[in-house]
């Protein structure tokens, strides 16, 4: 039954759904309606089995978790984010998040589908039969799936920020979470992914300690940057000096530079062959 | 002897001012049920007795019954009828039911969205049936205007914000804090807006109020009727770190609150923001304040712009109310009209001497 369609077209499918979720909640802000969260939730929760199964045939094909590629880093990014959102998101009793959500998903996965080269090349067996490094790897992209649902709910911290400041209540920004509980969900899931990456970053470094030929400088400084940025935010806002607005702009520009270092360790993997694969790209 | 029909014919703000509805007024419902009792075909009754209206509410198989109780009304009230059939509103069969789901939804109310007249419609309803005037068809049409108001509420931006200032910082506070239960509230200074504010915060669920005020007794005086605490209000500014949301409504001629003082605050709970509601004129609080971190500061003006921004939103939600209803009043007459053409429907005692048994004929 599931062979009916290629592990791409599932994704598409799955992306279908999620640009759906994105559709129905702009549809609803253009018109000045709150944007209905079961629709939204439903939306999302199709595509999120989709990919599911999309990224479940890549599993099965390459014997692992799917991350061989840029594309399928980048898919398992979205897959985490909205496992997340889908575990977690419905207690924040805000269907503006599950738009964002939707937004998401639908910019991360047509991304990674729109360009064919980043899955030109599917490498299989990457974690060499180890399932420590598998965990590793899984952990560490599901913590940037967890950055990804804080620089939301950021974007979100900084739009009612604004709407408080300038005195703009009205019309799309009253379905807005009050700032309090925006402030309170970012530290929880900044504190989540802070958790989960220093987690996949000590699995990483008992494979690593134990063949250190093996590790690649730039990836391995990439993530570790990724991890010291998240834990100084972490501690700074414990410490009262990252507040507010500035805290926000941090989950943002963490989000971003976790996705920038996504290159270098896809790029840590094979290097050639993904530059070859690049060169080939049309 | 004509088929029944439902009828409304009453009184309301639209028409009749302040000094025209305090004459209006129903002392006793009962004993104008007892006026009415003696109207030759009236077989359902309900009467809708608000500040902004007296409706009656009737089913009657007779054209002039609501003249009669129009006359009767009049007779009670000791007011000219000719005066009344001025003022008057008047519709009878569907036009009367969308009139009812207007008035439940708050479309017709002078505060257009306003939820008070939901809960009075709901208490005219349970004294018609109480007193067995309500029958089949009455309860039909209320029950009905129940679901359709509930509907545009919901569906519709007819209700969303606030339309008074007191409300409005209410509002702003819950944008804030979200639950206000954990919320402390100072209210500094004793007037009457201040204390307005902080009655609003109260129903809200804010429960650590404190009341800071030049003259302590009259603070004291309000802390009691909020149940709230006293501060003195001489260093109150020491003890600002220990609230979310600050409303001022001093008489002082300059700034009580310094940007300053706020600043200095703001150092003990940095990562928990301030409200600061400033409702004096002249202001209380350093407009300087609102550009510290976490602090948000909102003056009377702020508050009356979104308070008026809100009501503009409601009005422009009108029109489409208005197309739901009508289109929920059809569907409601439709039932009601053939039922009503058959003319079978039991006699109910407008004086309720008869209670229940208008409403065991089977419903519409």
């Amino acid at each position: 039954m599931l062979s009916v369609l290629s592990d791409r077209q599932w994704l598409w499918c799955a992306a279908g759904f999620y640009s759906a979720g994105l559709l129905l909640g702009t549809v609803s802000l253009i018109r000045g309606q709150r944007t209905s969260g079961v629709s939204i939730f439903c939306a999302i929760l199709a595509g999120y089995v989709l990919q599911f199964i999309g990224l479940g045939i890549r599993g099965h094909a390459t014997g692992g978790c799917p991350l061989g590629n840029r594309f399928e880093i980048f898919q398992f990014t979205a897959w985490s984010a909205i496992t997340l959102y889908l575990v977690v998101g419905v207690t924040f009793r805000s269907s503006v998040l599950g738009y964002f959500t939707s937004c998401l998903g639908a910019a991360l996965t047509l991304l990674s589908l729109s360009i064919p080269a980043w899955d030109a090349v599917r490498r299989t067996h990457i974690f060499g039969g180890n399932p420590w490094i598998e965990l590793h790897a899984a952990l560490a992209i599901f913590s940037y799936g967890v950055f990804g649902l804080l620089a939301l709910t950021s974007g979100l911290f900084l739009l009612r920020h604004f709407s408080l400041k300038s005195k703009h209540l009205g019309g799309w920004f009253s379905f807005l979470p009050s700032i309090l509980d925006l402030d309170h969900i970012e530290v929880r899931l900044l504190g989540t992914g802070v958790a989960l990456l220093t987690l996949a970053l000590a699995f990483g470094s008992v494979y690593w300690s134990r063949d250190t030929a093996t590790v690649n400088h730039s990836k391995l400084a990439a993530t570790v940057a990724v991890w010291a940025a998240a834990a100084a935010a972490l501690g700074l806002r414990a410490m009262g000096r990252l507040l507010a607005r500035r805290f926000a702009w941090a989950c943002l520009a963490l989000f971003a530079a976790a996705l920038l270092s996504l290159k270098a360790v896809d790029d840590s993997r094979h290097p050639g062959a993904a530059q070859a694969a690049e060169r080939a790209a049309p | 002897m004509s088929a029944p029909t439902l009828f409304v014919v009453g009184a309301t703000h639209h028409n009749a001012p302040l000094e025209v509805r305090e004459r209006l007024v129903l002392e006793s419902e009962a004993a104008i049920r007892g006026d009415l009792a003696s109207v030759p075909g009236l077989r359902e009754l309900a009467v809708l007795s608000t500040c902004n209206r007296v409706e009656f509410y009737g089913v009657a198989s007779d054209a002039s019954a609501a003249d009669l109780v129009q006359a009767a009304f009049c007779a009670r009230q000791k007011f000219d009828p000719a005066e009344f059939q001025r003022i008057r509103i008047s519709l009878t069969g569907r036009d009367a039911a969308l009139h009812l789901f207007e008035v439940a939804s708050g479309l017709d109310s002078q505060l257009v969205g306003e939820n008070e007249i939901f809960g009075q419609v709901k208490e005219a309803y349970a004294a018609a049936a109480a007193s067995g005037t309500a029958g089949a068809v009455l309860n039909r049409v209320f029950q009905k205007a129940f679901q359709a108001a509930k509907h545009v509420r919901t569906h519709t931006g007819i209700a969303s914000g606030r339309v008074s200032v007191a409300n409005v910082a209410v509002d702003l506070a819950a944008n804030i804090f979200g639950s206000l239960a954990g919320a402390r509230v100072l209210v500094l200074g004793t007037g009457e807006i201040g204390e307005a504010t902080a009655r609003a915060f109260r129903s809200r669920g804010a429960a650590d109020l404190a009341v800071a005020g030049r003259r302590p007794e009259r603070a004291a005086e309000i802390a009691a009727g909020l149940g709230a605490a006293t501060l003195p209000f001489d260093g109150f500014d020491s003890r600002l770190a220990d609230f979310d949301v600050v409303v001022c409504s001093t008489a002082a001629p300059a700034a009580v609150l310094s940007a300053a003082a706020i600043g200095r605050a703001m150092r003990r709970r940095p990562a928990r923001p301030l409200l600061v509601i400033d409702l004096a004129l002249p202001r209380d609080v350093e407009p300087s304040a609102a550009d510290l971190q976490n602090v948000f500061l909102y003056n009377l003006d702020d508050l009356a712009l979104i308070a008026e921004a809100n009501r503009a939103a409601r009005e422009g939600e009108i029109e489409r109310c208005r197309a739901m209803l009508a289109h929920r009043a059809d569907g409601v007459w439709s039932h009601v009209q053939p039922y009503l053409a058959s003319g079978a429907i039991p006699q109910a005692d407008p004086a309720g001497r008869s209670p229940g048994a208008a409403g065991q004929a089977a419903a519409p």
